[in-house]
């Protein structure tokens, strides 16, 4: 049997008072799988972003990255794991590549080999030749661009984006959505992509695990999905998991 | 451990302080304000204290010394007092927290990680103190000639000690508006409460609590090693606390960044 990239486990987070921001949440995702993580506005994602790559330890329930434990072993849950957080991580006043640099030495890749790597990803987005300026120096897309380079830096088997695309422009999104779907279909890393808006789906390939207000509301492939809700696309789909009162109380297609 | 993890331990401690350091070189403007701080006590606040205040020959001197020597290690205690603080607040900073992020997703070890970033800051002030030396020993202050060298264990030390308060700092702090209290209720106590600008016989004759509060600051005892460490001499107690203030700092620091206590923020800026 495959391994899931990812597999979180009844997983419960509450930062004091009385309402959970996360409660008994649990699902998969595959090796190649590229999965959106769709939520409104204070569903529980950055939450459950924190507590994945190990920022913050859960109440209760469980995180894997690739069979590693995220609280157990960290080490090896870590070096699995791929992420690009919301708000932008790069230095600005250091060139593209120093920033790269800096991200392989963390993970223990000595310069040799992290330059080889820095190279691929680069030309792959093609950035290469922009690797001399600092990162001040390009727009926003650009930026997003060098942080999903310097996510697949180490190898990882599962990438984590945090609302990537706020603040681009639509070609720009257009371009950072096909890039990473090419890495699930061609390199067979599973995404886990955080958003709000519904048109990031490509309902074809796509699958979609729907968070609100703290809890799992359907996950699974687009088409599964949509035959649940009983609804013809994934945008009513989504209108009816996330109403303020859910017709139906839909359980976790898991 | 193998030779491989050790590899990767050194590599990883190789980058953490080599950004910090490019960081420092491409920040100009924190740099001359570095050097353009201690500059100023030296060249005015000194030059007008020299003829109000004598001082009695104590350890580690041996003559009688002009005011402006004296108040040397107090400046390079102060250079340090001021990294210290501005790398926790750069930590404090929305997009430092981010960069914060990138650096505890690294496997290796947490503790390993604040440690190695603790010690890019002190290459940092160290950088900052022998730029600051080169000045002094133009400006005609009289050092011995391997006091560039000698007060080197003393600063990366005292380093240590003001950067995981600063880390303390910054994992407690959940506000940037918080942050400028840290200057009235930190930076400023610990530099004007203690031997940095009058040796400690001079508090004791202004009173009594007075000298019990300088004697109490580590930062006292930081600016005394670095004294003695200028003239090659060691001074056991001052070592002593500031080794003792280093680990409990350090232990502090550690701990306010666990994921227990949630990378020392509550819930997620966007809570989304």
């Amino acid at each position: 049997m495959t391994v899931p990239a990812l597999e979180v486990e009844g997983l419960r987070h509450g930062y004091g008072g009385n309402r959970l921001a996360l409660e008994d949440v649990g699902f998969r995702v595959m090796p190649g799988a590229f999965t959106c993580l769709l939520g409104p506005n204070g569903a529980g994602k950055s939450t459950l972003f924190a507590l994945a790559t190990g920022l913050l330890r859960p109440n209760a329930g469980r995180v894997r990255i690739h069979g590693h434990d995220i609280v157990q072993a960290p080490g090896k849950a870590l070096a699995e794991l791929g992420v690009v957080f919301q708000q932008p991580t790069l230095d600005l006043d250091l060139t593209v590549l120093q920033n790269l640099r800096y991200f392989a030495a963390l993970h223990g890749i000595g310069r040799r080999e992290a330059d080889r790597r820095i190279e691929t990803e680069l030309t792959r987005l093609s950035l290469f030749e922009r690797r001399g300026e600092k990162v001040r120096a390009l727009n926003g897309g650009h930026r997003r661009r060098v942080e999903i380079a310097r996510a697949l830096l180490h190898r990882p088997t599962l990438l984590l984006l945090d609302e990537p695309t706020v603040g681009l422009d639509i070609p720009a999104r257009r371009t950072l959505i096909r890039h990473v779907h090419a890495l699930c279909a061609e390199d067979g890393i599973a995404v886990l992509w955080a958003t709000h808006l519904i048109d990031e789906i490509d309902p074809a390939t796509d699958h979609v695990v729907v968070l609100h207000r703290g809890r799992v509301r359907a996950c699974g492939p687009v088409a599964a999905v949509n035959a649940e809700t009983g609804c013809a696309s994934v945008a009513e789909s989504f209108d009816r998991l996330t109403a303020a009162r859910p017709a139906a109380d839909v359980e976790a297609a898991a | 451990m193998t030779g491989r993890q050790l590899n990767v331990w050194g590599t990883a401690f190789q980058g953490i302080v080599a950004r910090e350091v490019l960081r420092f070189i491409h920040q100009r403007e924190r740099f001359l304000g570095a050097l353009v701080r201690p500059l100023v006590w030296l060249f005015v606040f000194a030059a007008g204290f020299r003829a109000a205040l004598g001082i009695a020959i104590i350890p580690p001197y041996e003559t009688y010394i002009p005011y402006e020597v004296y108040i040397v290690p107090g400046l390079i205690g102060m250079i340090q007092l001021f990294n210290g603080m501005q790398g926790s607040l750069s930590m404090v900073y929305d997009r430092e927290m981010g960069s914060m992020r990138i650096l505890l997703t690294s496997p290796l070890p947490r503790a390993f990680l604040l440690v190695a970033r603790l010690l890019g800051g002190v290459v940092v002030s160290i950088l900052q103190v022998a730029a600051f030396l080169l000045i002094v020993r133009l400006y005609g202050i009289d050092l011995p000639v391997w006091a560039p060298l000698t007060v080197l264990p003393a600063l990366l030390l005292n380093g240590l000690m003001l950067g995981a308060l600063g880390m303390v700092l910054a994992s407690t702090i959940r506000q940037l508006e918080n942050f400028a209290g840290v200057m009235n209720f930190v930076v400023f106590p610990l530099f004007f409460l203690s031997s940095a600008l009058y040796p400690l016989y001079r508090m004791e004759e202004a009173g009594p609590l007075l000298w019990w509060l300088c004697s109490l600051n580590p930062f006292t005892h930081g600016v005394e090693s670095i004294r003695f460490a200028l003239y090659g001499r060691v001074d056991g107690l001052a070592l002593a606390v500031v080794a003792g203030s280093t680990l409990l700092f350090a232990a502090l620091a550690v701990r306010g960044y666990s994921p227990a206590r949630g990378m020392g923020s509550r819930a997620p800026s966007a809570a989304g």
